[in-house]
């Protein structure tokens, strides 16, 4: 708070500063760009390419006028909006925790977005609509379907990850759109928004044919207001364009496990990107089980970067491509990764904290969803926020919500459930669940699927329709003490969450989609059922109208028609008395 | 328990019913109204006396007042309502047959078309003729209305006081008018407003809703002599109609039938109607599995079943009321009718 009564007393000494400054004047956004590559234990690699442009401007009161490497569109839309923190993540694939680790940031697939206003903004949802669409057209993916029907507003999951002032949960607004297919047309724009586009840098690397013939392919969009600098009595706004892709070399490699930046992206890098004031490249060469190296790396690194990521002690080849000794031997940068011998596949680590999802159930009237959590920690316990959207056509009976820990109930200390209204918005369900050590948590709650109207159905109505993954946000605790990271020192991948102490690091995992089947009316029957129902209503209102209508009369025989006077002629052969 | 609170109140209804009608036999024989050979047609006490009973045996152990107390469904809640509020009616007690009507007309808005009958049976117990002109029937009316109408904002007044909003009008009574949610059950409109064309939706929903109310005014015209057959038909007509139909609505107008057993002789297709609906009841559940377990039919044979159930329902009813009618002719104009030349004669409606 006293940081926005200061900001108005800051900004025109500042301006004047900078004025005065002259041409010479020190710039005020910078960009950072990076690469990581991890071998990931089941022999795939991922490729983790972020890029930070850091501001230091003044967006929400619109008092800029000159872009030079934020983006224009984004800061149009930041400031015209109203917006404190936007997270956009269009993904394709799954990333598999079980078998890959723990993700540096994991997003579900299909496209998700959440965002926090700003507290002047009087219509959220007004502003939601409208930023929702002009993101579709921004990243030509269709953001536009979403609606009150896939928004919700959790309370607890999505906390602010960049400077907040207050969080009144109502500024919050969440949606998934799991069918979203990521394509190339969907890289360009996204590629367009980098400040050397993908001309020169790192961005180099991105060619759609390879990016997309990957195992996991997910690009992001955040923004969030940060600290200026130690003092923190400016904001900043920060944007990094993330971009992780995971690649099964093994299937590729002929049977071995080597890749190299070129059997990976088919170039290799030439030079940094001439904006950028920091452009590195990070190999993770961490021992895996104290072993000698198993592992080769050429070129040799020129130095070597030690973190702990994720509760782990981690190192890191770095390859640093502003400085002038790296292109001497040769024009371009191909880092190749050598296995000296083949890693004992039966020591996979497990990651402390999974989870998965499945529906079970028979038919097409009932089912069942279940999701298990599991804490491989051998003697810590820890909370994890489990946050649940389901679409408002699967009723989910909330009455049968189960959460089972080693065979006893397990009661969450907080519940928010808001039910969902046909046609209006989905479900929401939030827990906070408290898993024991060495642990699975089963999670069960049972479902009825309605009938939807025909025009309510895709044009492939068999294939089904998607649930939306869970998300788990958890704050794991970790082996190793973690000291607090410094953002314009550190690597990039270690200052994506804020780290409230060192004893225990953030993550956020996502479970499966869901793909579940409605029962389909006959979607070529329209008129027959029409016809027919009001064939039904008449038959109904014409004996009525016969009933109430007409009186009881005594007949006046007639001759008999021409049926009646065959007949009798038949009689009359017969030898039967006449009608 | 509801359901045996149910057959009783049905069960001293009609005991009560007999006794009105019995004694309007003997008026009507008294004063001569009746056609001399019509001796067969008229109801003894002999046979009536056992029908009460039948009635509430027929409610008890009909398979679908079985299968909806199985289901606990709230419909043996509504039936019993409506049953007390029939038996408040024939008892004569206006105040007690506005409160159930209103009761029955908060739960779900059809028994709204019942004060028809109720206040035509009123009046006639209390011999007030039904003449448009005439001061004391608009007196008795509109006492009974404002009985009713003040007992029902009463009840949702009470509603509000509870919520503290009004939300609850438009979840109820809106869901039931509106007809949002489309889970197939026995009647006609969930398949049919599932493959409405978005534009007709609105004039649909307003034309099958004004078809249950619609019934209600020519049944009055033509029925008045006779409340407790109207009061029968328009349950029957409410429970094929409504927006959300259940079999227990069945079963309360079924339980009425034993009443009309007199009837039997003029009824014309009861054989083949009581076939069509036993086999429709067995087939709903067969079709049903085999569209959403078996996968291996789908929705329009469980649609093709609930349209023959309903005609199937309609056919039964206007069979009832043509028997009725034909009865009332044949106790005013003689039972073996003869043509001009002295022939037997055919009976026709023109």
């Amino acid at each position: 708070a006293g940081m926005a009564a200061v900001l108005p007393l800051l900004l025109p000494p500042l301006l004047l500063l900078l004025a005065a400054a002259g041409p010479g004047r020190a710039r005020r956004d910078a960009l950072r760009e990076e690469l990581l590559l991890s071998p990931l234990p089941a022999g795939d690699v991922a490729a983790t390419f972020q890029f930070r442009t850091r501001w230091d401007a003044d967006l929400p009161r619109g008092a800029v006028s000159h872009y030079r490497l934020f983006p224009k569109a984004l800061g149009r839309l930041v400031a015209a909006l109203g917006v404190r923190e936007l997270h956009l993540a269009l993904t394709q694939g799954f990333w598999r925790t079980r078998a890959w680790g723990q993700p540096p940031l994991q997003a579900p697939a299909g496209a998700e977005l959440w965002v926090w206003f700003q507290p002047t903004v009087t219509d959220v949802d007004k502003a939601w609509k409208e930023l929702s669409n002009i993101l579709s057209g921004i990243f030509c993916a269709s953001l536009n379907f979403i609606d009150s029907t896939n928004t919700v507003t959790p309370t607890a999951s999505f906390k602010p990850l960049g400077l907040a002032n207050g969080t009144d949960h109502h500024l919050l607004r969440y949606a998934v759109l799991p069918r979203e297919v990521v394509c190339t047309e969907n890289l360009t724009p996204w590629k367009k928004l980098l400040p050397c586009g993908s001309k020169s840098g790192l961005a180099v690397l991105l060619k759609a044919e390879r990016l997309f013939h990957s195992s996991y392919h997910s690009q992001a969009v955040h923004i969030r207001p940060v600290c200026r600098d130690a003092s923190c009595l400016a904001v900043s706004w920060e944007l990094r364009q993330t971009l992780t892709v995971v690649f099964d070399t093994f299937s590729s490699g002929q049977g071995k496990k080597d890749w190299s930046l070129f059997k990976m992206f088919s170039r290799t890098l030439t030079d940094a990107c001439p904006l950028a004031s920091q452009s590195k490249v990070y190999v993770d060469i961490s021992p895996k089980n104290k072993e000698k190296e198993l592992l080769e790396v050429t070129p040799p690194p020129a130095s070597v970067h030690e973190a702990i990521v994720q509760g782990d002690k981690r190192t890191y080849a770095v390859y640093d491509l502003l400085s002038p000794l790296l292109f001497n031997t040769s024009r371009s940068l191909n880092v190749q990764l050598k296995w000296k011998r083949p890693q004992d596949s039966s020591e996979l680590p497990t990651p402390i904290l999974h989870a998965q999802r499945y529906v079970s159930g028979y038919g097409l009237q009932t089912g069942e969803i279940s999701t298990l959590i599991y804490n491989t920690h051998p003697y810590r316990a820890f909370p994890v926020i489990l946050l649940e959207t389901v679409p408002w056509y699967l009723r989910l009976y909330v009455h049968t919500l189960t959460i089972i820990t080693k065979g006893k109930e397990n009661k969450p200390s907080y519940i928010h459930y808001q039910p969902a209204q046909d046609r209006r918005r989905p479900h929401l369900l939030e827990m906070l669940i408290q898993l024991p050590a060495n642990s699975v948590t089963k999670i069960t709650i049972q479902f009825e699927r309605a009938l939807l109207k025909w025009t309510e159905y895709t044009p492939d109505p068999n294939h089904g329709f998607y649930v939306s993954s869970s998300v788990l946000s958890a704050l794991v605790p970790s082996v190793i003490a973690m000291k607090d990271v410094d953002v314009e020192q550190s690597p990039l991948f270690t200052s994506l969450f804020p780290s409230s102490d060192g004893s225990s690091y953030f993550v956020r995992l996502y479970t499966e989609p869901l793909l579940v089947n409605l029962p389909t009316p006959d979607f070529s029957m329209p008129y027959n059922v029409i016809c027919l129902t009001c064939t039904v209503v008449a038959v109904c209102y014409g004996s009525f109208y016969n009933l109430l209508t007409r009186t009881f009369h005594v007949e006046e025989p007639s001759r008999g028609g021409l049926a009646k006077r065959l007949a009798n002629i038949i009689r009359k052969f017969r030898g039967v008395p006449p009608l | 328990v509801t359901d045996v609170l149910t057959a009783v109140a049905l069960y001293l209804a009609i005991q009560e019913f007999n006794k009105v009608v019995f004694k309007k036999q003997k008026l009507l024989i008294e004063l001569d109204k009746y056609a001399p050979d019509v001796a067969e047609l008229i109801q003894t006490p002999m046979e009536m006396h056992y029908i009460p009973l039948k009635v509430a045996l027929f409610y008890l152990l009909n398979p679908y007042t079985v299968m909806s107390c199985v289901a606990k469904s709230t419909c043996a809640i509504n039936n019993t309502v409506i049953a007390f509020f029939i038996l408040a009616t024939i008892k004569g007690s206006a105040f007690l047959s506005g409160v159930f009507l209103a009761l029955a007309t908060y739960q779900s808005l059809y028994p709204l078309t019942l004060f028809a009958p109720a206040l035509l049976y009123l009046l006639q117990r209390q011999f007030i003729p039904i003449k448009l002109k005439s001061k004391s029937f608009w007196l008795y009316t509109m006492q009974y209305a404002a009985l009713y109408l003040c007992s029902l904002v009463v009840i949702i007044c009470l509603s509000f006081f509870l919520l503290n909003s009004w939300d609850f009008i438009p979840s109820v009574y809106g869901f039931i008018l509106s007809v949002p949610d489309l889970t197939p059950n026995i009647g006609l409109f969930w398949y049919f407003f599932a493959e409405m064309f978005e534009h007709f939706s609105l004039f649909f929903i307003c034309v099958f809703q004004i078809n249950v109310f619609f019934y209600t005014i020519p049944l009055a015209i033509k029925l008045k002599e006779h409340p407790v057959f109207f009061m029968f038909v328009q349950i029957a007509i409410i429970s094929i109609f409504k927006s959300y139909p259940t079999v227990g609505d069945i079963a309360l107008y079924m339980a009425f039938l034993p009443v009309w057993s007199h009837l039997y002789r003029f009824l014309r297709n009861i054989f083949i109607l009581s076939c069509v609906l036993i086999v429709c009841s067995l087939l709903f559940p067969v079709l049903w599995h085999l569209w959403i377990y078996a996968g291996s039919a789908n929705s329009n044979f469980y649609y093709a079943i609930t349209l023959t159930f309903n005609i199937g329902q309609i056919l039964l009813i206007s069979d009832y009321f043509y028997a009725f009618l034909r009865r009332e002719y044949y106790l005013t104009h003689g039972l073996h009718l003869t043509r001009q030349d002295g022939t037997e004669a055919m009976l026709v409606l023109k």
